[in-house]
């Protein structure tokens, strides 16, 4: 663990760590642009450079690596002069256009700018270099080589991390730019990270540009909900409307990226087809409801059902969607409202659906691996043998919890099972199965709702309400809490509490907290290695 | 001199064909050194000799080779570095396309040195010529058992492979040409590792000048303490000089290392052309600091040329007349520079961009008050910033050109235009 003095503060840091890294555990930025954690070192920019005592000439910070008594000086005199010579060569031909530059707000020239540059201009506008602008190089990627710095993240992203290289640099000196290579489209699964990497506005994703300011954007961490992966994201967003999601770093699990469908499947929780307002079937319309009436209508539909059938003629089937608080207190009332056991998970994927090897994969829910540890998805074709009862007429009441039935276990099936039962469906959206239903109560989407999910590798994470759920939509556990209340049974005031439940009942969770969990997630209690393993292995 | 050693094409017609160079004690060198001597013993011959690298910077040959791992289980490559694309400078093509033998001699003998079975000739794309005498040389040496298999029955094996590079100056640039050698892009890598430790597809690798190699198999033949007398004992040897510019005999001219600028000049390239008298010269290629006239009675070699603040760099003297207009000469320069700049690292791509638009602006009469002092800033952020010195290579002279004749700078910008009359039109940055 070498000793070294960064700015006057002495530190101890890990052996490995380059002068960028160990800085920022003092909490000092060293300016850099092609440096990326997640990608090769390129050294190209020349942003960070530093001064090390003993060295004649600056080093840059991103290429050298922590020595036992290295004394480091990032805001010395020669530094700073450094760091603005940088800034102007960067900026002489750069086409200065923030004002229609989606990057704004969040670009590095500017920021970097107004910290380390804030000189004249020495070079008039009609002497830099012109390039393209608004090149489309892919379905999702703009790109403006006027405004690119050449950093080459793009470049090592696509060369080093999806090892598609669509993209190069081409031509010498100040006419370089960076485009496709002949005869290719920047169409990989993963092509969105770029405009990620990107440190300024050369690279934008079409889906953003023009928008929205990002200045006006309010951000929030919570998981993407595409497949099992559970990317961690972060969901931007103005008075209830998404705009993007962003991945954000967790090296457990999707390191810097995340796939181009997940990043775009905020579209697809905005949508017209939104449930807003609780529904009961009237003769074969849908009639609109408040929640009382619905809930009052629910008692009715049960008490008719207890006097012709009994307890058995109950059972609930909950989609892989479902957070682990919404299957729990779903399971929780069938089984103590409704004296039933008749409970299980259900997860479906399109059969088209592969793991790529990367971050993509085959099972397109969020929480399986969660319902499997709450025991209700064992593997014994339970949501089979529910659908099979329902289809004899042994089920007369049945909850559909976020899944869409119809698509999931094919139109005849479904429509075989559901034709003899009252179907109460609690979802987001309207679906093929929304026909068949006798009362809908609208649940929140993905981002607005709390709620914990365990990915495919067995990590507990957390959904984080980015903002309330539209209409009179409410969030699935606060809509189960509910019911519950209304059933007899027990009612729930806040997601920790439902999982502080929850963790009783099921042994794998034992000894977390909802609060515990954290923006990065931990690893299923029983993942974990024992604290002492490793020094008992040493 | 009486013999020359490395334009021996001038003493010898048609040495470059193998039966005329075999005929002329061709080959015995590197016979001697692979069946008599240890790839040590030739390595320290060559330490011994002080063969400094021909390429610019001078250094010590058999040190670089020293710095090889001992330990390593990779193959070691050895690239003889004939992108010969300095300013000025042209005497690699004519060792290549009339000296052929004599640098695949030097790259046997190194080879053999360094333990390399692999070299790589990594020609200038322009030099078709040059490409072509070494596919024909090298085939003719297979043919005569000077490479391939087991040659001399010393068990040493060697193949040689000419790349052809596609016209860029930044190959030249030791790991620019491995990088380019490799198939990609040639970006200078950062440094350290060197190529020694790291080269060549991660291995260890050597990248020597052609005409450093085309010096070795006179040191083996003739021993490290001929070779030293021949010129300044720190730095010595047979040295081509490329006289070019406004004197009356442009040309190569082989002689000792250190000889005098002034001689050079005036007794070997006969003088300035009609008479005229010298205003400047660039004595090592157009990447160092340019000389006034009153500087040039100085000795051509590492040492003395460090001393007052030169560079030998590759011996490429470039003579300019009274006539010349500084300014117009600058341009040229940078305009070089601009062109040439790989564009990996932010101050040389730009800034090379820069100085050249200043300039064509200045020559053209527009320059501003403040041009002279932007360009000198310039070059200050230029300097010593990137991961290779070609910017560096482009602030130095320009940094030389501006103290030396600011005068001519600021009569530009005063006058509105070049105050020699030059009707040459800049070309556009």
């Amino acid at each position: 663990m070498p000793n070294i003095e960064i700015d006057g503060q002495e530190i101890t840091v890990e052996a490995g760590l380059n002068l960028i890294q160990a800085a920022e555990r003092l909490g000092i930025e060293v300016p850099h642009y092609c440096y990326h954690p997640g990608l090769s070192i390129s050294g190209n920019c020349r942003m960070c450079l530093v001064e090390i005592e003993k060295m004649p000439k600056l080093q840059i910070a991103c290429n050298t690596r922590v020595n036992e008594g290295m004394v480091i000086r990032t805001t010395s005199p020669k530094v700073k002069a450094a760091q603005a010579a940088v800034l102007e060569f960067l900026l002489i031909n750069h086409p200065v256009d923030c004002p229609i530059c989606d990057q704004a707000g969040e670009c590095k020239l500017q920021d970097y700018y107004m910290d380390y540059g804030a000189y004249k201009s020495r070079m008039p506008l009609e002497a830099k270099a012109a390039k393209d602008k608004a090149v489309e190089i892919g379905p999702q990627v703009m790109l403006d080589q006027e405004r690119c710095i050449l950093c080459a993240r793009c470049t090592r992203f696509l060369d080093e991390v999806t090892k598609t290289g669509e993209l190069g640099i081409f031509e010498r000196g100040d006419h370089c730019k960076i485009d496709l290579f002949p005869g290719k489209t920047l169409d990989n699964p993963y092509s969105m990270n770029v405009v990620d990497v990107c440190p300024v506005g050369a690279l934008t994703a079409k889906d953003f540009r023009f928008q929205a300011r990002v200045w006006y954007l309010e951000k929030t961490a919570s998981i993407c909900t595409r497949c099992e992966t559970g990317c961690n994201i972060d969901i931007y967003h103005r008075r209830g409307r998404m705009y993007r999601f962003r991945p954000r770093q967790n090296m457990e699990v999707n390191e810097f990226w995340m796939c181009d469908e997940g990043r775009l499947s905020y579209r697809a929780l905005q949508q017209e087809s939104r449930i807003l307002q609780p529904l009961v079937r009237a003769e074969t319309a849908f009639r609109q409801t408040s929640w009382d009436g619905a809930l009052q209508q629910l008692v009715e539909i049960l008490r008719h059902a207890a006097a012709e059938g009994g307890r058995g003629a109950v059972a609930a089937l909950i989609g892989a969607k479902a957070s682990n608080e919404e299957a729990y207190l779903l399971a929780r009332i069938l089984r103590h409202q409704l004296g039933t056991h008749q409970v299980a998970g259900l997860s479906w994927s399109p059969d088209m659906a592969a793991h790529d090897g990367l971050l993509i994969r085959a099972d397109k829910n969020p929480n399986t691996r969660g319902l499997k540890t709450l025991g209700l998805l064992n593997g014994g074709g339970e949501a089979d043998q529910i659908l099979h009862a329902a289809d004899q007429g042994a089920i007369k009441i049945l909850f559909v919890f976020g899944i869409d039935l119809v698509a999931a276990v094919g139109q005849a099936t479904a429509e075989a099972a559901l034709a003899g039962v009252k179907l109460i469906l609690l979802d987001t959206d309207y679906t093929d199965t929304t026909e068949y239903a006798d009362l809908v109560l609208p649940i929140a989407a993905a981002p607005e709702t709390d709620g914990s999910c365990i990915n495919y590798a067995g990590r507990v994470q957390c959904l984080r309400q980015a903002f309330p759920p539209p209409g009179q939509v409410k969030t699935g556990w606060e809509a189960l809490a509910l019911l519950s209340t209304r059933l007899g049974g027990p009612d729930s005031v806040s997601i920790s509490e439902v999982f502080a439940e929850l963790t009783a009942a099921v042994p794998a969770l034992a000894g977390l907290t909802y609060g515990k969990i954290g923006p990065h997630g931990l690893p299923l209690p029983a993942l974990q290695p024992e604290p002492n393993a490793a020094e008992a292995l040493a | 001199m009486a013999d020359r050693i490395l334009l021996r094409h001038l003493d010898v017609p048609d040495i470059r064909k193998l039966e005329v160079y075999v005929e002329h004690g061709g080959y015995e060198a590197a016979q001697k050194a692979l069946t008599s001597l240890s790839p040590q013993d030739v390595t320290s011959q060559v330490k011994d000799a002080n063969l400094r690298g021909r390429g610019g910077a001078g250094f010590v040959a058999g040190m670089k080779w020293g710095f090889l791992p001992k330990d390593s289980d990779k193959p070691v490559y050895l690239c003889a570095n004939a992108d010969e694309s300095e300013p000025g400078t042209f005497k690699d093509r004519a060792l290549i396309e009339w000296n052929t033998h004599t640098l695949l001699e030097g790259i046997v003998i190194s080879a053999y040195a360094i333990n390399a079975h692999t070299a790589y000739i990594y020609i200038r794309g322009e030099f078709a010529l040059g490409a072509k005498r070494l596919h024909e040389a090298i085939e003719a040496a297979y043919a005569g058992g000077f490479l391939g298999k087991n040659i001399f029955g010393s068990g040493f094996d060697l193949d040689v492979y000419v790349h052809r590079g596609a016209g860029a100056y930044i190959c030249g640039e030791e790991t620019g040409l491995i990088q380019s050698l490799e198939g990609k892009r040639a970006y200078p890598r950062i440094k350290p590792p060197f190529p020694a430790v790291y080269g060549l597809f991660g291995c260890p690798t050597i990248v020597q000048n052609v005409e450093t190699l085309a010096c070795v198999p006179s040191i083996i033949h003739k021993g490290p303490v001929w070779f030293k007398a021949i010129g300044p004992e720190t730095g010595p040897g047979p040295k081509i000089y490329c006289v070019s510019g406004h004197v009356e005999k442009p040309g190569l001219y082989e002689l000792p290392m250190g000889m005098s600028l002034r001689e050079l000049i005036y007794d070997y390239a006969g003088g300035i052309q009609g008479g005229k008298h010298l205003k400047a010269v660039m004595p090592g290629g157009s990447s160092f600091p340019i000389l006034t006239p009153d500087e040039i009675d100085v000795n051509m070699d590492f040492d003395s040329m460090r001393a007052i603040g030169a560079f030998l760099g590759t011996a490429g003297i470039i003579v300019m007349d009274e006539d010349t207009c500084m300014v117009q000469a600058l341009e040229i320069i940078d305009r070089f520079y601009h062109h040439e700049s790989c564009g990996q690292c932010s101050p040389c791509r730009e800034g090379t961009g820069w100085l050249h638009k200043l300039l064509v602006r200045l020559e053209e009469g527009n320059g501003q008050p403040e041009d002279i002092d932007l360009i000198d800033q310039i070059c200050t952020n230029m300097t010593g910033n990137t991961v290779c010195v070609l910017a560096d290579a482009a602030a130095m002279p320009t940094r030389s050109y501006l103290s030396k004749f600011r005068d001519e700078f600021v009569a530009h910008i005063t006058q509105g235009g070049c105050p020699l009359r030059n009707d040459r039109q800049p070309r556009a940055a």
